[in-house]
């Protein structure tokens, strides 16, 4: 067991799991991962590169992992918005590789030393184009080391790129860990072809699980890598239906993912009261659930490990049973969009959102939720839509978004009532 | 930097063999290159040298960023990484540092490695990296339809400056140099047998080696600019080459005009300079990388010749 902070964690977890290669470009609240792999990385024999920026930072990742390392880079808000060129080139070329964006108060230079969520949707959807994406969420030190293990497993097994999305507090916190040497299982390997090197290899042609094996350049494979449209020898096309199924195969390849991160409920038997969070508010709001429990609610938290794919089945079956669904994100509402086109009822949902640095703490996920909980079970009645339901007032030290309890909102009707609350009183 | 220029008399000639035709990847054929384009004289100059080395390039490994440019390493029976645009020089820097082992070229555009990619051009060469790279410097914004380049000189056209370019140009292997480059050349598809010279050289230099190449875009630089064909915008490269003056004299289309619509600029040719110092893997201590000692006593054909 050792104290460590959640970036060094990361760093632990990328060596454990045999990551040989680092770029990065200095950013807060990151910049521990890289000095962590500058430290560690030499030991092991692996190579650490402060790049001149972000781009050339995951490029090098690219361009290392094609040469055959397990290969890392690490950054924050403005660093992640400079990656996502290459984050797409990956995807397409399907090259192994792992980020992590440790996330920081956006947009722009936004709050650099501050927590958010904010970039979940940019995990996404950062990079243009049609792309289904691979991101982690721990919520504690341990789960930073674990996950970015099983990352590492993910990225290579699947031929593409895997994000590991953490906040600040999560980075920065010190908790004592448990630094196991990992199951070869969880970190994977590429698979590489069967026949020998020759005229007849077509790098882009998947097996039954939609990967297509890849050899390291400079060990007799002489192939093309692209981030252009290709066919399954890796040469550039413009054939509609070629490019539609290459899309449709690199989506479908990285569904199982959804099979292999397993979610965290807790004391979600009998709830009726689910709260859905990640990250670091995912232990704020476990917190909340044993008080909400001692009050008399029946509350129980669905904690993803895993925010995209969304285990759509998971999920639903999360929300089953719910009368009233909670999500709880430092951002705007931007998993709570996942969790509401899931449920597809919008009464259920009374999203606790916060941005503008705080963490969303305890105490406020109990006055929130026994407000939800107070209008049970005639939360059927107050029909809010997402986007109605949030109101935002200026808090005393941060901008803050609540949803009062009282809010009532008719679906297509022109009365709308909704209260306002200031936040942080 | 100092003004020389290869003497084309002291140039070994390369022999034409037909052996780069096996480096040649003809599944993609046909090339997308336009007719009278100065990419593929480069890309056949290249193989030529690479078939006189090699066998079979298991052990060369190409990057490249996006232009037509970039475009020729898809041509060659490698390993091939056509990569971002702008960003090759960060792929192959990952690459090379992750298998020192191989030889490592990096074949970029004057908009792909000067503009976009103009940052990692300087880093690459203040590191020293051990890899080539060729960067096809024809004016242009080829691949994208002809718009202005940091390259285009004052004056000439191109369809984002139709009244003539009102930007300064860069010296790309003044840059390179200044960054930190340890070997710095200047070739013109116009003389591939120049290109051949200093690209062989540039490959057993250790450490960070640059070649620009002065290529023709015939398809917008040369139409935009009433430059003429292929063989006029090759011949207009060669210009104050006593033999090639009196044939220009000739045609019209490469002198000046009468509403001062600029004619390409002269630069020196050849090695342009050359020192020694330690590569980014020797810095590192990576194991498996060549060792720079060589260059002291490299032994290199073509020094710094004749003034321009
Ligand atoms: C990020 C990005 N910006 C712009 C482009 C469009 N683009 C493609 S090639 C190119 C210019 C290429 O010019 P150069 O490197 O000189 O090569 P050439 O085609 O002239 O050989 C541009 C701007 C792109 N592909 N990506
Ligand atoms: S557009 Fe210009 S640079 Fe591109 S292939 Fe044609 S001639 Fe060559």
């Amino acid at each position: 067991m050792r104290l460590i902070q959640g970036n060094e964690a990361c760093a632990e977890g990328a060596i454990a799991a045999g990551c040989r290669f680092f770029a990065g470009y200095p950013i807060s609240p990151s910049s521990e991962i890289a000095e962590a792999m500058a430290r560690l990385l030499p030991k092991h024999g692996g190579v650490f590169l402060q790049a001149e920026d972000e781009m050339a930072s995951l490029g090098a990742v690219l361009g290392a992992s094609l040469g055959g390392a397990r290969a890392m880079t690490a950054t924050s808000g403005p660093g992640f918005s400079l990656m996502q060129e290459h984050i797409g080139y990956a995807y397409l070329a399907e090259i192994p590789c792992v980020v992590v964006d440790v996330m920081r108060g956006g947009p722009s230079t936004g709050l650099p030393t501050l927590p958010s969520q904010g970039d979940v949707m940019q995990a996404q959807w950062g990079s243009h184009g049609d792309r289904a994406a691979v991101a982690l969420a721990p919520s504690s030190v341990q789960e930073v080391y674990d996950l970015t293990i099983q990352a590492f497993g993910l990225a290579e097994s699947l031929r593409t790129p895997v994000t590991v999305l953490f906040d600040e507090v999560v980075g920065h916190m010190r908790e004592g860990v448990e630094l196991n040497s990992p199951d070869p299982r969880s970190i994977g390997s590429r698979p590489r072809p069967t026949q020998p090197p020759g005229a007849s290899f077509e790098p882009y042609r998947a097996n039954e699980a939609l990967v297509a094996p890849l050899p390291d350049f400079g060990r007799g494979y002489r192939f093309h890598v692209t981030g252009l449209m290709h066919d399954e020898r890796g040469f550039p096309t413009t054939d509609t239906s070629i490019v539609a199924a290459l899309l449709e195969r690199l989506e479908k390849k990285v569904q199982v993912v959804t099979e292999l991160v397993e979610p965290e409920s807790y004391l979600m038997d009998d709830a009726n009261l689910v709260i859905v969070s990640y990250g670091i508010t995912g232990r704020t709001a476990k917190a909340a659930v044993d008080v909400l429990r001692s009050k008399g609610v029946k509350a129980g938290l669905w904690r993803p490990r895993l925010l995209w794919p969304v285990q759509d089945g998971l999920l639903k079956e999360a929300l089953a049973k719910a009368e009233a669904v909670v999500v709880v994100e430092m951002n705007r509402g931007q998993w709570a969009r996942e969790v509401e086109r899931v449920a597809h009822n919008d009464a259920l949902l009374h999203p606790l959102l916060k941005a503008g640095g705080a963490v969303i703490t305890t105490e406020e996920v109990i006055d929130h939720a026994l407000e939800v909980a107070d209008g049970l079970p005639a939360a059927a009645s107050r029909r809010v839509p997402l986007a109605e339901a949030v109101s935002w007032t200026e808090g005393k030290n941060q901008a803050r978004m609540v949803v009062p309890a009282s809010t009532t909102a008719k679906i297509g009707a022109t009365e709308v009532d909704i209260e306002k609350k200031v936040g942080g009183e | 930097m100092s003004t020389a220029i290869t003497d084309a008399a002291t140039v070994t000639r390369v022999p034409v063999t037909g052996k780069e035709k096996r480096l040649l990847r003809h599944a993609m054929m046909p090339h997308m290159l336009c007719p009278g384009c100065g990419h593929g004289i480069i890309l056949d100059a290249m193989l030529s040298v690479l078939s006189e080395r090699y066998d079979n390039l298991d052990n060369v490994a190409f990057v490249a960023g996006i232009g037509c440019s970039s475009r020729i390493i898809g041509y060659i029976d490698a390993c091939t990484l056509h990569t971002t645009h702008g960003r090759p020089l960060s792929f192959a820097t990952g690459l090379k540092l992750a298998r020192p082992e191989l030889t490592v070229i990096v074949i970029t555009g004057d908009g792909d490695g000067l503009s976009i990619g103009g940052n990692h051009l300087i880093h690459a060469a203040r590191r020293n990296i051990d890899l080539t790279c060729v960067l096809l410097n024809n004016e242009i914004y080829g691949m994208t339809g002809g718009q202005a380049a940091p390259t285009t000189v004052l004056g000439a056209y191109t369809t984002t400056t139709p009244q003539g370019n009102t930007q300064h140009s860069f010296d790309a292997a003044e840059l390179a140099k200044a960054a930190g480059a340890t070997f710095v050349a200047r070739a013109q598809s116009y003389r591939p047998q120049v290109f051949g010279e200093v690209f062989g050289q540039a490959l057993d230099h250790v450490g960070f080696s640059f070649i620009e190449v002065m290529s023709d875009c015939t398809e917008y630089f040369g139409r935009t600019n009433r430059f003429g064909g292929g063989a006029d915008m090759l011949m207009s490269q060669a210009r104050y080459e006593p033999s090639i003056d009196a044939d220009l004299a000739r045609r019209p289309t490469v002198e000046p005009i009468a509403d001062a619509q600029p004619v390409r600029p002269v630069l020196p040719t050849g090695l342009l300079y050359r020192s020694s110092r330690l590569t980014l893997e020797e810095t590192m201590g990576i194991k498996g990388a060549r060792s720079s000692e060589v260059n002291e006593t490299g032994q290199y054909s073509t020094d710094q010749g004749r003034d321009a």
